[in-house]
Protein backbone atom coordinates (compact mmCIF):
# COMPACT_ATOMS: atom_id res chain seq x y z
CA UNK A 1 0.00 0.00 0.00
CA UNK A 2 3.23 2.33 0.47
CA UNK A 3 2.89 3.05 -3.13
CA UNK A 4 -1.00 3.93 -3.26
CA UNK A 5 -0.22 7.44 -2.50
CA UNK A 6 2.43 9.94 -1.88
CA UNK A 7 2.99 13.63 -0.13
CA UNK A 8 5.17 15.76 0.33
CA UNK A 9 4.93 19.16 2.39
CA UNK A 10 7.58 22.31 1.73
CA UNK A 11 7.46 25.21 3.41
CA UNK A 12 9.66 28.52 1.62
CA UNK A 13 8.77 31.77 2.32
CA UNK A 14 6.09 31.25 4.43
CA UNK A 15 4.22 29.17 1.94
CA UNK A 16 3.41 25.69 1.82
CA UNK A 17 3.59 23.68 -1.12
CA UNK A 18 1.56 20.27 -0.73
CA UNK A 19 2.19 17.83 -3.70
CA UNK A 20 -0.13 14.53 -4.00
CA UNK A 21 0.56 11.73 -6.50
CA UNK A 22 -2.66 9.10 -6.09
CA UNK A 23 -2.62 5.39 -7.50
CA UNK A 24 -5.78 5.05 -9.59
CA UNK A 25 -7.08 3.80 -12.76
CA UNK A 26 -9.33 7.14 -13.39
CA UNK A 27 -11.40 4.94 -16.09
CA UNK A 28 -14.39 7.03 -17.38
CA UNK A 29 -16.66 4.18 -18.66
CA UNK A 30 -16.48 4.68 -22.32
CA UNK A 31 -13.14 3.15 -22.57
CA UNK A 32 -13.19 -0.68 -24.23
CA UNK A 33 -11.36 -3.34 -23.29
CA UNK A 34 -8.93 -6.34 -25.49
CA UNK A 35 -12.62 -8.00 -26.08
CA UNK A 36 -14.66 -4.96 -26.76
CA UNK A 37 -15.86 -5.17 -23.32
CA UNK A 38 -16.86 -1.62 -21.97
CA UNK A 39 -14.45 -1.24 -18.82
CA UNK A 40 -16.96 0.66 -16.09
CA UNK A 41 -16.43 3.89 -14.58
CA UNK A 42 -13.91 4.15 -11.59
CA UNK A 43 -12.49 7.29 -10.91
CA UNK A 44 -11.98 9.57 -7.34
CA UNK A 45 -14.91 12.15 -7.29
CA UNK A 46 -13.63 13.86 -3.76
CA UNK A 47 -10.46 14.55 -2.94
CA UNK A 48 -10.50 16.52 0.47
CA UNK A 49 -6.94 17.88 2.44
CA UNK A 50 -6.64 19.27 6.01
CA UNK A 51 -4.29 21.14 7.66
CA UNK A 52 -4.17 20.10 11.31
CA UNK A 53 -8.10 18.92 11.19
CA UNK A 54 -9.30 22.17 9.33
CA UNK A 55 -10.41 21.22 5.82
CA UNK A 56 -8.63 23.60 3.47
CA UNK A 57 -9.48 22.25 -0.10
CA UNK A 58 -12.30 20.29 -1.07
CA UNK A 59 -11.68 18.94 -5.09
CA UNK A 60 -14.83 17.68 -6.50
CA UNK A 61 -13.13 15.36 -10.04
CA UNK A 62 -14.81 13.96 -13.23
CA UNK A 63 -13.69 11.61 -15.56
CA UNK A 64 -11.51 13.56 -16.74
CA UNK A 65 -8.60 14.33 -14.34
CA UNK A 66 -5.81 12.00 -15.36
CA UNK A 67 -4.87 8.10 -14.70
CA UNK A 68 -2.94 8.23 -11.63
CA UNK A 69 -3.67 11.46 -10.31
CA UNK A 70 -1.52 14.41 -9.33
CA UNK A 71 -2.16 17.50 -7.55
CA UNK A 72 -0.56 20.67 -6.23
CA UNK A 73 -2.31 23.14 -3.80
CA UNK A 74 -0.66 25.71 -1.59
CA UNK A 75 -1.06 26.90 1.98
CA UNK A 76 -0.51 30.10 3.84
CA UNK A 77 -2.22 29.38 7.40
CA UNK A 78 0.42 26.23 7.69
CA UNK A 79 3.74 26.01 9.99
CA UNK A 80 6.61 23.78 10.17
CA UNK A 81 5.54 20.28 11.49
CA UNK A 82 1.73 20.83 11.24
CA UNK A 83 -0.12 17.87 9.90
CA UNK A 84 -2.08 17.95 6.61
CA UNK A 85 -4.32 15.14 5.82
CA UNK A 86 -5.32 13.99 2.28
CA UNK A 87 -8.22 12.00 1.42
CA UNK A 88 -9.71 10.57 -1.36
CA UNK A 89 -13.06 8.61 -2.09
CA UNK A 90 -14.19 7.21 -5.92
CA UNK A 91 -17.39 6.31 -7.23
CA UNK A 92 -16.94 2.74 -5.71
CA UNK A 93 -16.73 3.93 -2.45
CA UNK A 94 -13.31 3.41 -2.01
CA UNK A 95 -11.11 5.54 -0.36
CA UNK A 96 -7.77 6.27 1.15
CA UNK A 97 -6.17 8.49 3.35
CA UNK A 98 -2.48 10.15 3.57
CA UNK A 99 -0.56 12.17 6.05
CA UNK A 100 2.48 14.69 6.17
CA UNK A 101 4.19 17.11 8.13
CA UNK A 102 4.78 20.03 6.87
CA UNK A 103 8.88 20.92 6.50
CA UNK A 104 11.15 23.36 5.46
CA UNK A 105 12.03 23.76 2.17
CA UNK B 1 -38.15 -13.75 13.79
CA UNK B 2 -37.79 -16.39 11.23
CA UNK B 3 -34.81 -17.29 9.60
CA UNK B 4 -35.35 -15.63 6.16
CA UNK B 5 -36.75 -11.92 7.71
CA UNK B 6 -34.12 -12.14 9.92
CA UNK B 7 -31.60 -12.25 6.78
CA UNK B 8 -33.18 -10.10 4.54
CA UNK B 9 -32.74 -7.65 7.71
CA UNK B 10 -29.45 -8.68 8.51
CA UNK B 11 -28.37 -7.89 4.76
CA UNK B 12 -30.02 -4.89 4.26
CA UNK B 13 -29.02 -3.34 7.42
CA UNK B 14 -25.43 -4.30 5.58
CA UNK B 15 -25.66 -2.88 2.70
CA UNK B 16 -26.61 0.72 4.35
CA UNK B 17 -23.51 0.47 6.14
CA UNK B 18 -21.72 -0.53 2.72
CA UNK B 19 -23.07 1.85 0.82
CA UNK B 20 -23.15 4.73 3.62
CA UNK B 21 -19.76 6.43 2.47
CA UNK B 22 -21.62 6.85 -1.20
CA UNK B 23 -24.37 8.52 0.14
CA UNK B 24 -21.94 11.39 1.73
CA UNK B 25 -20.38 11.25 -1.46
CA UNK B 26 -23.51 11.82 -3.33
CA UNK B 27 -24.63 14.29 -0.76
CA UNK B 28 -21.53 16.31 -2.49
CA UNK B 29 -20.29 15.60 -5.71
CA UNK B 30 -21.70 17.76 -8.14
CA UNK B 31 -23.32 15.05 -10.31
CA UNK B 32 -25.42 16.89 -12.66
CA UNK B 33 -22.68 19.28 -13.90
CA UNK B 34 -20.35 16.43 -14.46
CA UNK B 35 -22.33 14.43 -16.30
CA UNK B 36 -23.25 17.16 -18.44
CA UNK B 37 -22.53 16.54 -22.26
CA UNK B 38 -21.71 20.43 -22.82
CA UNK B 39 -20.06 23.78 -21.64
CA UNK B 40 -23.42 25.48 -21.23
CA UNK B 41 -24.74 22.72 -19.25
CA UNK B 42 -21.82 22.09 -16.84
CA UNK B 43 -21.30 25.71 -16.09
CA UNK B 44 -25.10 25.93 -15.31
CA UNK B 45 -24.80 22.93 -13.12
CA UNK B 46 -22.13 24.53 -11.36
CA UNK B 47 -24.01 27.62 -10.89
CA UNK B 48 -21.97 30.14 -13.21
CA UNK B 49 -25.16 31.42 -15.04
CA UNK B 50 -23.19 34.83 -15.86
CA UNK B 51 -19.25 34.24 -16.59
CA UNK B 52 -16.88 37.59 -17.14
CA UNK B 53 -13.54 37.13 -18.53
CA UNK B 54 -10.85 38.47 -15.99
CA UNK B 55 -7.15 39.31 -16.78
CA UNK B 56 -6.06 37.88 -13.16
CA UNK B 57 -5.91 34.42 -13.96
CA UNK B 58 -2.94 32.85 -14.53
CA UNK B 59 -3.89 29.77 -16.77
CA UNK B 60 -0.44 28.20 -17.40
CA UNK B 61 -0.60 24.84 -19.97
CA UNK B 62 1.24 23.44 -23.41
CA UNK B 63 0.23 24.95 -26.74
CA UNK B 64 0.34 21.51 -28.19
CA UNK B 65 -0.12 18.44 -26.45
CA UNK B 66 1.19 15.39 -28.09
CA UNK B 67 -0.87 12.98 -25.62
CA UNK B 68 -4.01 14.09 -24.42
CA UNK B 69 -3.65 11.62 -21.64
CA UNK B 70 -1.86 13.64 -19.62
CA UNK B 71 -2.13 17.45 -20.05
CA UNK B 72 -0.83 19.22 -17.10
CA UNK B 73 -2.50 22.43 -16.00
CA UNK B 74 -2.21 25.04 -13.40
CA UNK B 75 -4.40 27.86 -12.33
CA UNK B 76 -3.71 30.78 -10.58
CA UNK B 77 -6.46 33.09 -9.35
CA UNK B 78 -5.18 36.59 -8.14
CA UNK B 79 -9.02 37.90 -7.82
CA UNK B 80 -9.70 38.63 -4.11
CA UNK B 81 -11.37 36.34 -2.54
CA UNK B 82 -11.21 33.51 -4.57
CA UNK B 83 -13.44 30.56 -3.28
CA UNK B 84 -13.04 27.76 -5.68
CA UNK B 85 -11.43 27.23 -9.31
CA UNK B 86 -13.28 24.91 -12.27
CA UNK B 87 -11.86 23.33 -15.25
CA UNK B 88 -13.44 22.66 -17.99
CA UNK B 89 -12.20 21.40 -21.79
CA UNK B 90 -15.20 22.36 -23.95
CA UNK B 91 -14.67 19.25 -26.66
CA UNK B 92 -14.04 16.44 -23.82
CA UNK B 93 -17.28 14.10 -23.69
CA UNK B 94 -18.48 15.63 -20.35
CA UNK B 95 -16.44 18.74 -20.32
CA UNK B 96 -16.70 19.28 -16.25
CA UNK B 97 -12.94 18.10 -14.98
CA UNK B 98 -12.75 19.36 -11.55
CA UNK B 99 -13.99 21.72 -9.25
CA UNK B 100 -11.57 22.84 -6.78
CA UNK B 101 -12.99 25.02 -3.25
CA UNK B 102 -10.20 26.88 -1.23
CA UNK B 103 -10.79 27.41 2.68
CA UNK B 104 -8.98 28.26 5.61
CA UNK B 105 -6.08 30.23 4.31
CA UNK B 106 -5.61 27.39 1.05
CA UNK B 107 -4.20 29.44 -1.54
CA UNK B 108 -6.13 30.01 -4.86
CA UNK B 109 -3.90 27.66 -6.71
CA UNK B 110 -3.65 24.14 -8.13
CA UNK B 111 -1.60 21.94 -10.76
CA UNK B 112 -3.22 18.87 -12.00
CA UNK B 113 -3.32 16.70 -15.04
CA UNK B 114 -6.18 16.04 -17.45
CA UNK B 115 -7.31 14.42 -20.33
CA UNK B 116 -7.95 15.98 -23.41
CA UNK B 117 -9.73 14.26 -26.57
CA UNK B 118 -9.26 16.10 -29.17
CA UNK B 119 -8.12 19.25 -29.37
CA UNK B 120 -10.21 22.01 -27.86
CA UNK B 121 -10.49 24.86 -25.89
CA UNK B 122 -9.40 24.71 -21.97
CA UNK B 123 -11.49 27.23 -19.60
CA UNK B 124 -10.68 27.77 -15.84
CA UNK B 125 -13.86 29.37 -13.97
CA UNK B 126 -12.85 31.33 -10.83
CA UNK B 127 -15.46 31.94 -7.88
CA UNK B 128 -14.82 34.78 -6.10
CA UNK B 129 -17.35 36.88 -3.83
CA UNK B 130 -20.31 34.76 -5.22
CA UNK B 131 -19.21 36.13 -8.99
CA UNK B 132 -17.89 33.84 -11.98
CA UNK B 133 -14.82 34.78 -13.89
CA UNK B 134 -13.01 32.77 -16.32
CA UNK B 135 -9.91 32.67 -19.03
CA UNK B 136 -9.47 30.13 -21.55
CA UNK B 137 -7.03 28.60 -23.64
CA UNK B 138 -6.49 26.78 -27.15
CA UNK B 139 -4.92 23.43 -26.80
CA UNK B 140 -3.39 21.31 -30.29
CA UNK B 141 -3.86 17.97 -29.08
CA UNK B 142 -1.73 15.18 -31.42
CA UNK B 143 -3.54 12.16 -29.64
CA UNK B 144 -6.50 11.83 -27.80
CA UNK B 145 -6.33 10.62 -24.47
CA UNK B 146 -10.11 9.62 -23.67
CA UNK B 147 -10.60 6.04 -23.17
Amino acid sequence: MADMMKIRARQKDGITEVKVLMAHPMETGRRKNDFNEVVPAHFIQLVTATLSGKTVLEAQWGTGISKNPYLTFRLKSAKIGDQITVNWIDNKGESLTIDAVVEAA
Amino acid sequence: MNRRAWLTAATSALTLALLAPIRALARVWNKAAFESPNMKDALQGLGALQVGPSRDIVLVAPDLAENGAIVQVEVESRIANTEAIAILVEKNPTPLIANFIFSNGAEPYIVTRIKMAETSELRAIIKADGRYYSVSKTIEVAQGGCG
